[in-house]
């Protein structure tokens, strides 16, 4: 039944993992905001913040993305920090002003920073008032993004989990599918499980506010992306169960996790293999063509959104790639458990960064592909090794079959553009 | 507290990273959460460096609050010495750890580093990046300046250009060039290139040139107080600009300079037939103080445009740019809020804007072009080819940098001329721009769907368009169609009608023919 084979010589679960604390080139969980505000078509985020939060924003976004943002920040002035019933009556001003302008949006989240923590502004209260205000047609909701408590891709998790407290009960025996994909690698997925002849599968989150996602002691819930570990915790407080299994990066890891769907649901082998047959082969023959010139290279992964795991096991088992170094921000056994599990023995698995000794591991081993973020990207090419930024792989639809030849084909894009270019004379 | 969507400047650490990472030797330790580590990006992605900027962040967490994020900061410090082993460091903190109160000045002090370590105070909460880089620079000069004797030869400083500038690696190259053709050696480029050993050098030479006011100007003026260094107040933008530049370095060391500018196109290029459909264009400027100073000469005396807005949006050159302003007859606009320039723009529909990145952005919403004259702007304005603003050859940039958006002068005619016809016709935009046949340019809306959504509605001002007159306003070719439409219904309010026929059009056309 094609289920994946554990590496002979054993899987990393149980490597040794290097932990380290220093400087960390990563970014915080405001950054999440960035693809949820596109995800979540009737919502607002408003970071209580400062400028340096409203920067980030716009430059992480890489290109600024003018078009109809919903996001914002509600910039701390000195004034504020003086007196905190002040900050609170200048927020109710700014939300009142704002939801007036935009009667479109149906929920919004009021997004903690580093500064808002640090003075603390208690934004679960101002949530809770501000809900009751602008009741019903409004939800306001609260979370952290703070860099003092989230890196990167643990801001859409603290979004998500914000959300499992107000999601309705339900009794009936469901499957909840919690992470944000894009809308069309979405549509693919749903598709899958129909065929399947499972459903209704209900999403988390959502597009919009009024969609039926409920959650009760029957619902059984996978996660698509590797980064949830709080919405996991919440989810499980409600009752939910979690399905464990690989994430759906390439043919492999989708097939596993759609298996593990399938069991739950007691999907015949037959119904399997005639729903997946068709792509999976498609997907086998597009890795293999973008994986053409990844076989037999190295790769050393820094730490970035935890997408690291998942990522290296389908760069070591599906594209013939040897791993040196995989670095993850944070390591959940119950999410990479079973990732870590297929990964072949090898690499160094660490958590955690001290940058400046990071780099002198990556300089010394010479990887042939160095997974990083943007900045350290050029300058690292500057020194000769060539990089694929991790925020791509953030930001670019990766899931599931039909996606999995294009996700081989950002990592082998570097290196046939290297290939490719002809710089030197000619002699 | 300020709802902000996007912001002109960054904080003023940003400033002292773009200071710290022009220089060299020169590191800059940080108390700074994880997450403001977004910085390095801007240098290594949108100006494509090679090299990671010179700044240990102590990237302190949550756990960390409770417990000693001082020593956290002593051992970055620590480290950072020892790994990078700079000439002098500067340590701050961003505006996180401003709240948390560490003091890092004092904590650095304590340490007996043997290198000169300047500490910065930055008000996170009250001030910004310009703020930062001016005042960063101040700081290092202040304190690594060594009084000493003059050069022998006549030599100057030139003093503000960062990492980050717009366009300053060209500017310093011409500038230079020019000052060498007019005899003068450069005694230091300070900050970009400068190591902490150049800044002791300073005040070696006889004068000091600005290049860039936003982030130089303290040091200046600190060396002219302490060190009896006069510094040049135009900034050689510009054909006039430029001229003037050399009479007032002439002034400062007393001798009359002569240049041969036979190098200067601009003057012949705008006089040339070709540029008569260039006379009267109505621009909009908005950027920074000394690029709006000099784009608003440029466009009115050089290009011949009309000049119907002027603003900027750091609000140090306020004063300046508000009596600018006056003299063009105009209220300047000194705002960091970006709707509200959407909306002064969209007000009084300029034929072409002169900004920074966001207008860009403006403009292509509301259909009308943009030329990027200033900072913020991103990875496309870091040119490979050398392309300055200062100088004879900056002014010759900056005539295909204005005319470049614009339809040219025979195609405008011809638009004019035939405006139906299905291949030829307006909405397909300037022929010598690919990409832009699918746009609807949506001028008769308010613009667009998000800002229409983000900011008040214009007030409803009674004026009902006959479907004649609005048939008729359709033909007017799309690049002079906003400014006929506000036209006609000012016309008409002038003329107290409510209703706008064909002859209200002509009518309108005929009292504002030019």
């Amino acid at each position: 039944m094609n289920a994946p084979l554990t590496p002979t010589n054993g899987g990393c679960r149980s490597a040794p993992i290097l932990k380290e604390r220093g400087q960390r080139e990563v970014f915080c969980g405001l950054t999440g905001i960035i693809w949820l505000h596109r995800k979540m078509q009737d919502a607002f985020f408003l970071v209580v913040g400062s400028r340096t939060c409203a920067h980030l924003l716009q430059s992480a976004a890489g290109v600024m993305i003018f078009a109809e943002p919903r996001f914002g920040t509600a910039i701390l002035e000195e004034t504020d920090l003086a007196g905190l019933k002040d900050a609170h009556q200048e927020l109710d001003r700014e939300v009142a002003r704002l939801l007036e302008r935009r009667p479109d949006i149906r929920q919004l989240f009021l997004v903690g920073s580093c500064p808002s923590e640090v003075i603390k502004i208690d934004l679960s209260r101002a949530a809770e008032r501000l809900s009751q205000l602008h009741a019903p047609h409004v939800r306001v909701l609260n979370y952290s993004g703070s860099g003092i408590e989230t890196t990167f891709t643990e801001g859409e998790d603290a979004c998500l989990a914000s959300m499992v407290p107000v999601l309705k009960d339900t009794t009936a025996r469901e499957l909840l599918v919690v992470g944000a994909l894009p809308d069309v690698v979405e549509d693919q997925m749903l598709a899958l499980l129909a065929d399947l002849g499972i459903g209704p599968v209900r999403l988390l989150p959502a597009r919009r506010i009024d969609d039926t996602t409920a959650i009760g002691p029957d619902t059984v819930f996978a996660l698509v992306q590797p980064f949830l570990g709080e919405t996991h915790a919440a989810l499980e407080r409600r009752g939910a169960r979690h399905l464990s299994a690989p994430f759906p990066f390439g043919d492999e890891g989708t097939t596993a996790w759609l298996r593990a769907i399938a069991t739950e649901f007691g999907v015949s082998e037959e119904t399997f293999d005639a729903v997946t047959a068709a792509p999976r082969a498609r997907a086998r023959k597009a890795i293999a063509q973008a994986a053409e010139v990844l076989r037999g290279k190295s790769v050393f992964f820094f730490p970035d959104s935890q997408l690291e795991i998942p990522l290296a096991r389908f760069l070591t088992r599906e594209c013939g790639m040897t791993a040196i170094e995989v670095g993850s921000p944070y390591i959940h056994d119950a999410l990479h458990g079973p990732d870590l599990d297929l990964l072949p023995a090898g690499p160094q698995i660490s958590e955690g960064q001290d940058v400046d000794k990071q780099l002198d591991r990556a300089r010394a081993a010479r990887p042939d592909l160095t997974i990083c973020g943007l900045g350290l990207a050029n300058p690292l090419e500057a020194e000769g090794l060539s990089t694929k930024w991790a925020i791509e792989l953030v930001f670019t639809p990766v899931h599931f079959y039909e996606q999995a030849g294009d996700l081989a084909g950002l990592f082998s894009r570097p290196l046939r553009r290297k290939a490719a270019l002809r710089l030197e004379a000619a002699e | 507290m300020k709802l902000t969507v996007w912001t002109y400047e960054g904080p003023p650490h940003v400033g002292a990273m773009r200071v710290a990472t022009a220089m060299k030797g020169l590191h800059y330790v940080l108390h700074a959460p994880q997450g403001d580590t977004y910085a390095d990006l801007l240098f290594t992605m949108i100006e494509r460096r090679d090299h990671r900027p010179p700044v240990s962040y102590t990237t302190f967490q949550a756990r960390d609050l409770g417990s000693d994020t001082a020593t956290l900061f002593k051992k970055s410090c620590q480290d950072a010495v020892d790994r990078f082993n700079p000439q002098a460091i500067i340590v701050g903190a961003s505006c996180t750890a401003e709240l948390i109160q560490d003091d890092p000045a004092g904590l650095s002090e304590t340490m007996g580093l043997s290198i000169p370590v300047i500490p910065l105070e930055l008000p996170s909460y009250s001030r910004k990046e310009n703020f930062g880089a001016d005042e960063t620079f101040y700081q290092i000069v202040k304190n690594l300046a060594r009084a000493q004797n003059r050069t022998a030869r006549v030599t100057c400083n030139i003093l503000g250009p960062t990492a980050l500038g717009f366009r300053h690696r060209d500017d310093v190259e011409e500038i230079s060039g020019l000052l060498s053709e007019l005899g003068i050696d450069i005694n230091v480029v300070a900050p970009l290139g400068a190591t902490p050993a150049d800044i002791t050098r300073l005040p070696a030479a006889h004068f000091n040139v600005l290049l860039s006011p936003e982030t130089g100007e303290a040091a200046a003026r600190w060396l002219e107080k302490t060190h009896g260094q006069p510094y040049t107040k135009i900034v050689p933008i510009g054909v006039g600009a430029t001229r003037d530049f050399i009479a007032e370095v002439g002034q400062i060391i007393g001798k009359s300079l002569a240049i041969d500018e036979s190098r200067l196109r601009l003057p012949w290029w705008s006089r040339s037939v070709d540029s008569t459909y260039l006379t009267g264009k109505r621009v909009f400027i908005f950027g920074d103080g000394t690029h709006v100073a000099a784009y608003a000469r440029i466009a009115r005396d050089e290009m011949g445009f009309e000049v119907v807005g002027i603003g900027c949006y750091n609000r140090e050159m306020a004063r300046p740019i508000r009596a600018l302003a006056q003299n063009y007859g105009l209220t300047a606009l000194i705002t960091d809020d970006y709707l509200e320039v959407e909306a002064a723009i969209e007000a009084v529909s300029p034929e072409m804007i002169l900004g920074t990145q966001m207008e860009r952005h403006i403009g292509k919403r509301l259909g009308i072009p943009c030329a990027v004259i200033s900072a913020p702007v991103h990875v496309q304005d870091y040119p490979a080819r050398y392309s300055p603003q200062a100088g004879f050859e900056g002014a010759n940039v900056i005539f295909d940098t204005l005319i470049h958006p614009l339809v040219m002068g025979l195609e405008e005619h011809l638009l004019t001329m035939f405006r139906d016809d299905f291949e030829f016709h307006d909405a397909a935009g300037p022929s010598h721009h690919g990409g832009h046949v699918q746009i609807s340019r949506n001028l008769d809306a308010s613009g667009g769907s998000f800002p229409a959504k983000m900011k008040q509605e214009p007030a409803d001002d009674n004026i009902v368009w006959l479907s004649d007159a609005e048939k008729e306003l359709k033909k007017i070719p799309f690049f002079v169609r906003g400014k006929a439409r506000r036209n006609t219904e000012a016309f008409a309010v002038q003329k107290g009608l409510n209703e706008i026929s064909l002859d209200t059009l002509y009518e309108a056309k005929a009292h504002y023919a030019r």
